[in-house]
């Protein structure tokens, strides 16, 4: 079953390789970059992003040792030893008040309730997590961003069919229609080459719904700025020019509405991570065992409540989700930054 | 007949009106932004527009390439009709002729193409044949045209001052050679000493291309400079055209006497 993520989650990295391969040699590419190098925060935030795309790609490689299936991480961390419950991160002893047992070994992060060490869970995480703020993104950030810019340049009935699909999309309660696709794209069945027919991954389906339900804000915000864009006298200028629509929109209204969708992307990431947790708390979420920092998170609700608190848990899901929305937002600042001409001279 | 005489560009009754759509218990309204104007252009000379702020004459400009919606009547060029005639594809040949300069130096460039790409933009359009080495050739030779160096090319529209950005404004309809150009207020935004030099500017251009001119404005110092011939425009109507002499030395009609009265002496 996880092929298909592991396929996906590789022929998403092959995308963003070959797409920065197709533009490297650009003269717009060549002076971003020229910008982006003397941008220190830019480059740190790219490093830690980096850090963040090879864990879960580590994640997604599955070897066959010791006479079973595991991910890299999982072979990595093979000698770090399950406990009987929760121990604080670095404790020579369980986490129980009574009966504190001794641990079979140490756990920088300590370890959660089944005894997991916390510190595989949040690194097998970032797959899930890129997977559903990834896949998601990928699938609404075109959408929103096709339809916003069609309804907004060609106007008329174009736009009035965009509208009234996304105010009834958005008229419709999230969460019912979250539950109502999972529950349809559980029932799809791929036929596959062979014959055989296999269903599509929860996490995939979670990453479907969510991007079907996702694209109408950024939709909504393109749609705004290439109404603005539109009566710009650049635009007047390209039209006199007899330049086609898609040049115009491609070379003119593109480039100055993909701020929107750099700050919408960055900023609906976490927000894309954390709904995986409200799809597990309803039972339509990552399936049972899947690490997320979303379910780490959620669960935290209980074990804050104890006396005394469990919160390394907690804290290293909402550690590793700060620093990784953390390094998108100035990493997408920076890019913001070096492809805009105007903000060079800072 | 005198191949500078020749006209390049004849309206006739051109009218263009704005309906807004009626609501349920009401019937829409009609802006009438041109009402029913002719006028002609010959080759070589500049016609002034003239009329006050809302009285259509940016419409005109607008309506003769196609960028404003022509109710009815016929704009020709060299006697054939091009606007309502043609559908958008059948006109774009017609763009090599007919070129537009903007009002606002500021927002006609776009700010996330070079000098380079903005000029160039339009020889992509109108001459695909070009290799992007001759391309840039003429780039630099256009913008040696407009007084600008040919480095300039791989700058930014942000980095040039607003008379520097209306050259570059110039040099991107001169790229296509039009033979007329529609300057709608192309100096109205730029300061009196930098409206000289882009008017200078434009004349030798004339001079040196043999450019006809439609010079849209409200500044009637400056359309009595450049113009040979002005008409004066007022609710989407033309109220009176002639010489320069003629409706500056002496304006028949009350709105052309209270335009030119408006006017602030120094």
């Amino acid at each position: 079953m996880s092929a298909l993520q592991n396929i996906l989650i590789f022929a998403g990295a092959a995308f963003v390789v070959i797409a920065c391969g197709l533009f490297w040699r650009s003269e717009r590419w060549q002076r971003a970059r020229a910008r982006f190098q003397g941008d220190r925060v830019g480059i740190i935030s790219l490093l830690i992003v980096v850090f963040y795309g090879l864990v879960g790609l580590m994640d997604s490689v599955q070897l066959s040792a010791h006479g079973k299936e595991m991910s890299m991480i999982e072979y990595m961390f093979r000698n770090t030893p399950n406990e009987r419950g929760y121990s604080a991160p670095y404790a020579d002893t369980t986490y129980a008040v009574n009966r504190p047992e001794p641990l079979k070994g140490r756990h920088w992060f300590g370890t959660d309730v089944l005894g997991r060490d916390v510190l595989v869970q949040t690194l097998r995480a970032c797959r899930t997590a890129l997977i559903i703020g990834g896949l998601t993104s990928f699938i609404y950030i075109p959408l929103g961003t096709i339809f916003g810019i069609a309804a907004g340049y060609y106007k008329r009935w174009v736009d009035d069919v965009i509208q009234y699909v996304y105010s009834t999309l958005a008229c419709v309660p999230g969460i019912l229609l979250l539950i109502a696709i999972i529950m349809v794209l559980e029932n799809v069945n791929i036929p596959l080459w062979n014959g055989d027919t296999i269903q599509i991954p929860r996490l995939v389906q979670m990453s479907l719904a969510l991007g079907i339900t996702s694209w109408v804000g950024l939709c909504r915000l393109i749609r705004g700025d290439t109404l603005r864009q539109v009566e710009r006298p650049y635009v007047e200028a390209a039209r006199a020019l007899g330049q086609s629509n898609w040049n115009i929109i491609t070379r003119h209204i593109l480039p100055n509405v993909m701020h929107l969708v750099l700050i919408n992307f960055v900023l609906g990431f976490s927000g894309l991570v954390m709904s995986e947790a409200i799809l597990s708390y309803i039972g339509i979420g990552a399936p049972v065992g899947t690490a997320s920092w979303g379910t780490m998170i959620d669960s935290a609700r209980m074990e804050l409540a104890r006396e005394p608190a469990v919160w390394w848990n907690f804290t290293a899901a909402a550690g590793a989700l700060f620093f990784l929305v953390l390094s998108l937002n100035l990493l997408g600042d920076s890019l913001r930054r070096a492809f805009d001409p105007r903000a060079s001279g800072k | 007949m005198n191949p500078e005489n020749k006209t390049l560009l004849e309206v006739r009754d051109l009218k263009v009106h704005y309906g807004s759509r009626g609501g349920l218990f009401g019937g829409g309204t009609v802006v009438k932004a041109v009402d029913g104007i002719s006028f002609s252009v010959a080759a070589g000379e500049t016609v002034g527009l003239v009329g006050e702020s809302g009285s259509g004459k940016t419409t005109v400009g607008r309506a003769i390439i196609k960028l404003a919606p022509v109710t009815s009547g016929v704009v020709l060029w060299e006697g054939r009709d091009v606007v309502s005639a043609l559908t958008d594809s059948e006109f774009r040949p017609y763009r090599k002729h007919i070129q537009m300069i903007f009002q606002d130096p500021y927002g006609s460039l776009n700010p996330r193409l070079t000098v380079e790409a903005i000029v160039g933009e339009a020889l992509e359009i109108h001459f695909p044949e070009l290799s992007a080495s001759e391309r840039r050739a003429r780039v630099a030779e256009l913008l040696h045209q407009v007084d600008l160096k040919p480095d300039h090319a791989r700058r930014y529209p942000h980095e040039f001052s607003g008379g520097q950005r209306q050259r570059i404004g110039i040099a991107r309809a001169l790229a296509v050679n039009p033979r007329l150009i529609i300057c709608d207020e192309p100096v109205s935004a730029l300061d009196v000493s930098v409206q000289a030099q882009i008017i200078n500017l434009l004349q030798d251009l004339q001079e040196k291309l043999g450019l006809a001119y439609l010079f849209i404005g409200h500044d009637l110092g400056v359309v009595e400079h450049i113009s040979s011939r002005v008409l004066v425009m007022n609710g989407g109507k033309i109220v009176e055209s002639g010489s320069c002499e003629e409706i500056y030395r002496n304006p028949k009609d009350d709105y052309t006497k209270r335009l030119l009265a408006a006017v602030p002496e120094l």
